[in-house]
């Protein structure tokens, strides 16, 4: 799990539609996989994200297997005012990683 | 000597628990041949609905028609809702009828959504149907469905 990515528009206003785009390298394993000797390769997935606003919850994924390897995720938020985003991606045994982003609100 | 009494008394035992193993198997077979198994999907869908009956196509889940490659399938889901505090979209469940698991993802949305739509890139093991489950904040279900025709399954089967 590394090298998260978010997209951000540039600038908003209070009270703006904006679209917010994730994206992150993880391999996904599904758990339903074996490798050449026959075994089965454990479950391995990013299985929950998260989004806060200046301490406010935004959007929130529970993730299963079905969901492709570098999970992608967009969603939308009208914009309370001026803050900083949360970013949570949560892995399979509990590793966290956390990024923070301010908006830049005009 | 104490070995060659030891040895019967554990035969008998042996048997008695096969033959109630045997008993239990064949009404355990007979049960699972009266009806025919559930699908998953169905049982999921229950298990999110309740008693309650989803409205049909309030949701919108944007697919492709064809996906060439079932690793990575690009899914938009999206409801139209005022998203204010007392009228929003709680979540929505994105489910996969024909996959190994058939619950993909679930997406919870709140006042400060704005707008109750979530994309994200699913993995498809064959032809199937993709369903959309929303839960409104006054209780109720919308439901949405798409056919996507798989050339290369995902899920590494």
């Amino acid at each position: 799990m590394n090298k998260p990515r978010v997209k951000l528009p540039d600038a908003a206003k209070a009270g703006d539609l904006i679209e917010i785009k994730t994206l992150i390298s993880h391999v996904m394993e599904t758990g339903q996989r074996k490798d050449p000797d026959g075994k089965v390769i454990p479950r391995n997935i990013i299985n929950s994200f998260s989004a806060t606003f200046a301490g406010n919850e935004v959007f929130k994924a529970d993730l299963q297997p079905g969901i492709s390897a570098n999970p992608y995720l967009s969603f939308f938020m009208r914009v309370p005012g001026p803050g900083e985003f949360e970013f949570t991606w949560v892995e399979d045994g509990g590793n966290k990683l956390v990024e923070k982003i301010k908006l830049n609100v005009t | 000597m104490t070995e060659a009494n030891a040895t019967p008394r554990l035969d008998r035992r042996q048997f008695a628990t096969g033959a109630a193993g045997l008993v239990l198997f064949a009404l355990s077979a007979g049960r699972v041949g009266a009806q025919v198994p559930e699908p998953a999907w169905q049982q999921l869908l229950k298990n999110l609905v309740g008693d309650s009956k989803p409205i049909e196509g309030k949701l919108t889940l944007e697919l492709p028609e064809i996906a060439e490659n079932g690793n990575t399938v690009p899914l938009t889901v999206s409801v139209e809702s005022p998203m204010t505090a007392n009228d929003y979209v709680k979540a929505i469940h994105v489910i996969a009828t024909e996959n190994p698991q058939p619950g993909v993802a679930t997406f919870r949305f709140g006042p400060l959504s704005g707008k109750a739509s979530a994309a994200t890139r699913m993995r498809l093991a064959r032809t199937q149907e993709v369903i959309g489950l929303a839960e409104l904040s006054d209780g109720k279900f919308l439901l949405g469905r798409r056919t996507v025709k798989v050339t290369i399954g995902g899920c590494g089967g």
